[in-house]
């Protein structure tokens, strides 16, 4: 092996006097970390296979083990610092670009938690929602002008022909996730949680493994600029279409999933050749405008005879409130906005950390600017990227979205550590990975209950805020920002958001 | 059984198209096509569709087995993400041409424009097919991940190319045929150019007589003269720019 420069990330450690050398530890790192020795009969350990997602921490029968940020420091460095030291190490040891998996990681300002939630007392009355009847469906799609309906002999009829609406139980829905990124047990468990929570999940690019057909119904199905797997029963099988141009995490890229990650499965769901690269290209290459866009999205609903909902996904960046103007004008019926901290399979880090804007104020801008043009109700604004519990779900209702997308969120419900290293395809929890010994780690049952239990905990705290604020339907939030007072933010922060600072 | 296309919205002529094929039409024949889109999107089953002047954008996107034959010319988009079935252009087809096609096949009498082929696919036995007449602009077979695309140059001026510039660009599977000159500067990074062998000749045949009997043409005076074939270095073009 080549000599480096990079001192371990994290330091394992082993307490001899626990440890009954069963070697669980040994098995469960696809990293080869742990290593048994038959003739000493001991276990050893080389920190510097260490990614810490502690697979082996969590399976040690008997708590032997401890993996911690190793100590090591370089001298104290305001601006040198020891991620920048060691990111130009590992350059300039393979003269590569750097890679990462999962959200942006730097210190953002997360404005969820500059913003806090109102509550009634006294004048008007907050609301029980174990006692009284408290509504969080949610429609997404294109609403109407208005509605004309015909009243005869008592009965109310509606004349007005509706667009095709998704309908969801509460209003998260499992953001795309592709099957080649992640695993056959972890797409299933989302799909199975999806269909029988009632809400919905969304393919990724990867196309629909003929083994997930049957919850079609519960299913947004990608058509990115690879279409993988895109033809007409895939297209035929799904409740929504979504156009993906871009995403939070790498903004302005394409994807690409790399040869050894294209398995058999993986490869007839994509519809390629075993072994070859999966390349999306960044574009588009029929869509350079949004008269383009427009073409696509009517290809699409013409595909499929205006029976589904077409949504178009971007990333959320400085121009978004236009560009969302500009989709929704062009036929878009959802418009999913996914910001800087939303996560990924592998991104360059530079990319994934250095480009787009938080979602917060991608929601207030874009929200804002379709009402202002009166075209808010024309399609649904799907918000996502890195929403991590019910309070920035309700928040981002209040602030103008209709329902949020969770992908982070739903892998660390099955098990993810946020190692980060889903790039590699050897993620030890069995989630981002193809390999069919890690993958069998994950229990599609369980962790569908595990996501299920997730949403069902979300729901009643929803409940529970929406009750406090005397309100009784999740309707009457969405984009009630009058619900909402920021904390410690700028005046121009807060001008954005369209929210008061709190005191006000 | 025939029907106008006259005056009639995309959306009007497309439903109509849908429910006769629902309804058990077999055969088509579309008159007054003036720039209608989308027809024969997401189109199934066996279903011929003759149309009479320029359909517009899109023409057979998602389609998934249909034969289409066009008396004119076609716009841009021609079997967007295609599946099966098969385009016969009588005239010239547009940009975008075969955009992300992964089976069937498209025959264009004429010539065809720019990003043409661009990320076409092969997968198991679904190996689309795209013959093209005359010449092809920038971009052809960009990102091609599978296919065989065949330009063949007939009828061209003098002097005048049969491909533009970045040809292959990002290619990493599939073949290109070209009956005529490409030089090293017009090609991406990813291709390479190659004299053909047996096995070429044994690969273009059956399509290049598919393609003459379409249009009435001597598939010897095609054969005659010299291709050049253009294949990808590797299937992993990119493998190799990350640090880990
Ligand atoms: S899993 Fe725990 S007990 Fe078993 S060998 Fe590893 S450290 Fe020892
Ligand atoms: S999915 Fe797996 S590899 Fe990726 S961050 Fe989570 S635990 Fe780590």
């Amino acid at each position: 092996m080549r000599f480096s420069y990079l001192e371990p990330e994290f330091l394992v450690e082993r307490n001899l006097e626990r440890c009954i050398r069963c070697q669980v530890c040994v098995r469960q790192c696809a990293f080869e970390a742990h290593r048994y020795d038959a003739a000493s009969d001991v276990v050893t350990v080389d920190s510097s296979r260490c990614v810490g997602c502690l697979r082996c921490v969590t399976m040690c029968p008997t708590d032997a083990l401890i993996v911690r940020q190793n100590p090591t420091t370089f001298k104290e460095n305001a601006n040198w610092t020891g991620r920048v030291i060691k990111n130009i190490y590992k350059q300039a040891e393979t003269g590569g670009v750097l890679l990462t998996g999962m959200g942006n990681d730097r210190p953002y300002p997360i404005y969820w938690d500059h913003m806090v939630l109102n509550a009634s007392q006294v004048t008007n009355p907050s609301i029980d929602p174990l006692r009284e009847p408290m509504e969080l469906k949610t429609y997404l799609g294109r609403k109407p002008e208005r509605l004309d309906v015909s009243v005869k002999d008592g009965k109310i009829s509606l004349n007005t022909k509706l667009a095709p609406q998704l309908e969801l139980r509460m209003p998260v829905v499992f953001s795309a996730l592709s099957y080649g990124a992640i695993s056959f047990n972890a797409s299933k468990a989302l799909a199975s949680a999806a269909y029988e929570f009632g809400t919905y999940y969304n393919t990724g690019e990867g196309g629909l493994h003929r083994d997930l057909y049957r919850y079609g119904e519960r299913t947004i199905v990608q058509c990115a600029s690879g279409r993988f797997g895109v033809h007409k029963d895939y297209l035929q099988a799904a409740a929504a279409i979504e156009i993906k141009i871009g995403q939070g995490a790498k903004p302005g890229i394409g994807g690409h999933l790399p040869g050894e990650k294209v398995s058999r499965e993986v490869s007839r769901t994509r519809m390629i050749p075993e072994g070859s690269d999966a390349l999306s290209p960044a574009p588009h290459h029929d869509i350079y405008s949004i008269e383009d866009l427009r073409q696509l999205i009517y290809a699409l609903k013409e595909a499929t005879r205006y029976e589904k909902p077409v949504s178009v996904k971007i990333a959320a960046v400085h121009n978004s409130a236009a560009i969302a103007s500009g989709m929704v004008r062009a036929g878009a019926d959802i418009i999913a906005l996914d910001g800087i901290r939303g996560g990924t399979g592998a991104a360059p880090t530079t990319i994934r950390d250095n480009v787009g804007i938080p979602i917060e104020l991608a929601i207030a801008s874009v929200d804002q600017r379709l009402r202002e043009e009166g075209i808010r109700h024309q399609a649904s604004i799907l918000a996502a990227g890195g929403f991590r519990s019910s309070s920035d779900v309700i928040k981002a209702i209040a602030l103008g979205a209709d329902a949020v997308y969770i992908g982070t969120s739903a892998l660390v419900a099955m098990g993810c550590h946020l190692c980060q290293i889903c790039y590699t395809g050897k993620c030890n929890w069995g989630i981002a990975t193809q390999d069919p010994y890690l993958e069998k780690r994950l229990n599609p049952e369980i962790a569908k209950e595990r996501l299920m239990n997730l949403l069902r905990a979300w729901e009643h705290e929803i409940k529970e805020m929406l009750g406090g604020m005397g309100i009784n339907a999740i309707e009457s939030l969405r984009g009630n920002r009058l619900h909402l007072r920021g904390v410690g933010l700028t005046d121009s922060e807060l001008e954005i958001l369209g929210i008061l600072p709190a005191g006000r | 059984m025939r029907i106008s296309a006259k005056g009639l919205h995309y959306r009007t002529l497309n439903e109509k198209i849908h429910h006769l094929v629902d309804s058990g039409a077999k055969s088509l024949h579309v008159t007054h096509v003036n720039g209608q889109r989308y027809i024969g999107g997401g189109l199934q089953g066996d279903i011929r569709l003759t149309l009479e002047g320029v359909p517009g954008n899109d023409l057979a996107a998602f389609m998934d087995g249909p034969r289409i034959r066009v008396k004119g010319n076609a716009q841009d988009g021609v079997a967007n993400t295609m599946n099966a079935g098969e385009v016969i252009i009588d005239g010239n087809a547009g940009d975008v041409l075969g955009y992300g096609m992964r089976g069937g096949r498209v025959f264009i009498r004429g010539s065809v424009g720019y990003r043409v082929g661009i990320h076409m696919k092969s997968f198991e036995k679904q190996v689309p097919v795209m013959v093209v007449g005359g010449s092809a602009r920038d971009f052809l077979g960009e990102y091609q991940a599978g296919g065989i695309i065949l330009v063949l140059g007939l009828g061209l001026a003098p002097g005048e190319p049969i491909a533009g510039y970045m040809v292959g660009t990002g290619m990493h599977g599939g073949v290109m045929y070209v009956r005529g000159k490409v030089e090293d500067w017009q090609i991406g990074r990813e291709v390479k150019i190659f004299e053909l062998d047996e096995a070429d000749y044994k690969t273009m045949r059956p399509h290049l007589r598919a393609f003459a009997r379409a249009f009435r043409l001597d598939l010897d005076e095609i054969m005659a003269e010299p291709f050049l074939k253009m294949i990808p270095y590797s299937k992993r073009p990119y493998g190799r720019i990350y640090a880990y």
